[in-house]
């Protein structure tokens, strides 16, 4: 096999490196991998950090902390304030964006740039198609599948058949049927192909330059298209920080909030007291597997707490597919597809939307939800696809992902709405977002071991979180190193469920997650240029055979 | 006694081992053993190498410059993987059966109480392989 890469004659490859697996093209730069870190051996603890990226950080996030939880009351408002500014004024940037990114990845698909493969022509993927797909899924939405799979499409129905200003293109008021088909179209948009070609993007991004181009892992590589040597100075460091602030505050709050969602689950199941006690020793139980699971490694932690994951889900779902309508499911999910891809013009559009509560409050809050998302989820995707060719990786990170959200939905939603429509019974609706999917078992047998299985569901969705997160940030904060030595993600695995158990404590979830949510839009920018990135990254390497 | 001796190396921290390498020399002489170089690196880009293969073609550089030092027959391999600082154990002990190794020679630090929940590599592949291993221990 020819090793020597193909040059672009304006882009030579550094005299003496070999290439990735097969011909690729890597970028020339003197940058030393680790070169800005500082490397010590205090108390009998190695450590390698990204000097300035892991100080500024560790400041900032102590910052922030202290500050949400001494001034509650006055700060609050005030990310709530930025938050609803973007959101309010920027929805249209955030729809747009989102579009640019499917439109993109669709592209890509069907163009021959779906070839080249990540990691050099001849990279073998690291891990079987279970186990990546079971990981993507994990880290990209499984817990919030549990909780809106039930109450998104409930919402979405009550507000269009009502009429309500927070309905989904205008509503279809008094008609259960169109009601029925707006709220899955509107639900499936929003977990659908949009978010997933947001990770897409980024994973494919950091893919890319990590793989292909020899840049280290991390958001800044990124850029290199378009800043070249300077992002490995400010606006490189920035650009990780930024990434390390919307991951570790991300992941905090969703841990809090989550342990107040499976405390209720567990309270409302088991008659657990419903008390602080409870949420920390969830917390603290969490981080203690996850702990677990990052010392154990990507193969032997990640990937088979997310196997164990997905097969539970899956048994989830068949289960209720079995025991509920399941001929109304088997039709829905073509009903429900077809329904999608009819009001997909008008939900994703950008401009002159009349129905202004649901694009911004729904729409434009879930894209910066994403978005914030991301880096991290992106990141992770990223390790763990080389070996897969740009296609297989794009069908395989949006098309598989959205396919199984379609499902999902239209068993858990379209069983709920059912449950409220035929049946009468107003349980479900009436309960908060915690418990309605328990509600929703109840009605259906065996309640006692689905929900139990549902609880587990949603803990192990947790330290998948978690543990895949720590990852990430460890290695933004070694500078894009993936070899930092171990307790540095332990440390990052604790600090994250610290403030988890600080802010629910001294409350302030809420306020610092609206504040995490909001790096979507500076990220949003970040993307486009990942766009940007993506197609000039993919235009220099030498095709796949 | 020994015909194969492996020698597990991380070239991100060569001045380390330095102490451990000549007693490596020391022991192949006397025995006349080949010595096999082992590295497990990141398949992303690292402080040593952007490319698995130009980790290996350094180690193999490395390899060579050893065999200029001890004049015994040498050889080199690398394992890349996701998570080198998670799976360096169990490829380790890939390596001791993939090279046929009847002797592990490699660096390791001192006790410390650490060890309880992360044990050291070389204490962990001891126990699990056929192969005898010594672990030299470095100053500190």
């Amino acid at each position: 096999m020819d090793k020597t890469p193909k040059n672009e004659p304006d882009e030579p490859v550094s005299e003496g490196i070999p290439a990735p697996d097969g011909p690729a093209n890597l970028i020339d730069t003197d940058y030393v991998i680790g070169q800005d870190n500082i490397t010590t051996n205090a108390m009998g603890l190695n450590l390698d950090l990204h000097g300035k990226v892991f100080s500024i950080s560790a400041i900032i996030v102590l910052l922030f902390v202290v500050l949400t939880l001494a001034l509650q009351d006055t700060i609050a408002p005030i990310y709530d304030a930025i938050f609803g500014f973007l959101t309010g004024n920027l929805a249209w940037f955030f729809i747009l964006a989102a579009n640019i990114f499917v439109i993109l990845c669709i592209g890509l698909i069907f163009s021959p740039l779906g070839k080249i493969r990540i990691g050099g022509a001849d990279a073998k993927p690291d891990f079987t198609y279970m186990g990546w797909f079971s990981m993507l899924f994990a880290a990209g939405m499984g817990i919030g599948l549990m909780f809106f799979g039930v109450n998104e499409p409930l919402t979405h129905f009550g507000s269009s058949f009502d009429g309500g200003s927070w309905a989904p293109l205008a509503g279809a008021e008094g008609n259960a049927a169109a009601a029925e088909a707006l709220a899955m179209a509107a639900t499936i948009f929003h977990w659908g192909l949009h978010p997933w070609a947001i990770y897409a993007v980024v994973a494919l991004s950091l893919a890319l330059f990590s793989f292909n181009k020899g840049l280290p892992l991390s958001m800044r590589s990124v850029f290199y298209p378009l800043l070249g040597e300077r992002v490995w100075g400010w606006p490189g460091h920035v650009i990780d920080i930024l990434a390390v602030f919307a991951t570790l505050f991300g992941l905090a709050t969703s841990l809090g909030l989550g342990a107040t969602q499976a405390a209720a689950g567990l309270t409302y199941l088991f008659g657990a007291p419903e008390s602080d006690i409870t949420m920390i020793l969830l917390i603290i139980g969490i981080t203690m597997i996850a702990i677990g699971s990052i010392v154990a490694g990507v193969d032997k932690g990640v990937q088979l707490l997310s196997k164990i994951n997905i097969i539970l889900a899956a048994m989830l779902l068949f289960f209720v597919i079995a025991v509920g309508p399941t001929l109304m499911i088997a039709t829905g999910f073509f009903e429900n597809l077809w329904n999608y891809a009819v009001h997909l013009p008008a939900l994703s559009n950008p401009f002159g939307r009349e129905d202004a509560n649901f694009s911004q409050g729904w729409t434009a809050f879930y894209w910066a939800w994403w978005i914030s998302w991301s880096p991290y989820v992106g990141m992770f995707i990223a390790r763990v696809s080389r070996g897969r060719t740009v296609r297989e990786f794009l069908v395989s990170v949006m098309l598989v992902p959205s396919t199984v959200s379609v499902l999902w939905m239209t068993t858990f939603g379209g069983t709920a709405i059912d449950q409220y429509v035929s049946q009468g019974i107003e349980a479900v609706r009436d309960a908060g977002v915690d418990l309605q999917l328990f509600i929703m078992l109840e009605q259906l047998p065996l309640s006692q071991i689905t929900s139990f299985v549902a609880i587990v569901l949603v803990i192990v969705f947790f330290v998948t979180s978690s543990d895949s997160g720590s990852l990430v940030i460890d290695s933004i904060t070694a500078g894009g190193k993936v070899d930092a030595p171990t307790p540095q993600r332990v440390f990052w695995a604790i600090i994250e469920g610290a403030i988890a158990i600080a802010l629910l404590l001294g409350g302030g979830l809420t306020a610092l997650q609206t504040m995490a949510v909001s790096t979507g839009f500076p990220f949003t920018i970040i993307l486009l240029v990942a766009c940007y990135a993506i197609i000039k990254g993919l235009m220099s390497e030498p095709k796949a055979v | 006694m020994f015909n194969n001796i492996m020698v597990p190396v991380d070239l991100a921290h060569l001045e380390t081992l330095e102490p451990a390498l000549s007693v490596v020399a020391d022991l192949a002489k006397q025995y006349d053993a080949h010595i096999t170089y082992v590295s497990v690196t990141a398949n992303t880009p690292t402080s040593v190498a952007r490319t698995p293969q130009e980790y290996e073609q350094k180690l193999e550089a490395f390899a060579q410059e050893r065999h200029k030092v001890h004049g015994q027959p040498v050889s080199s391999k690398v394992y890349s993987s996701t998570d080198p600082m998670a799976n360096i154990d169990t490829l380790l002990e890939k390596a001791i059966d993939e090279v046929g190794a009847d002797l592990v020679m490699m660096a390791t630090h001192l006790p410390r109480h650490l060890d309880i929940v992360m044990p050291s590599h070389g204490g962990k592949v001891a126990t699990h392989t056929n192969a005898s291993v010594f672990l030299i221990r470095l100053a500190q």
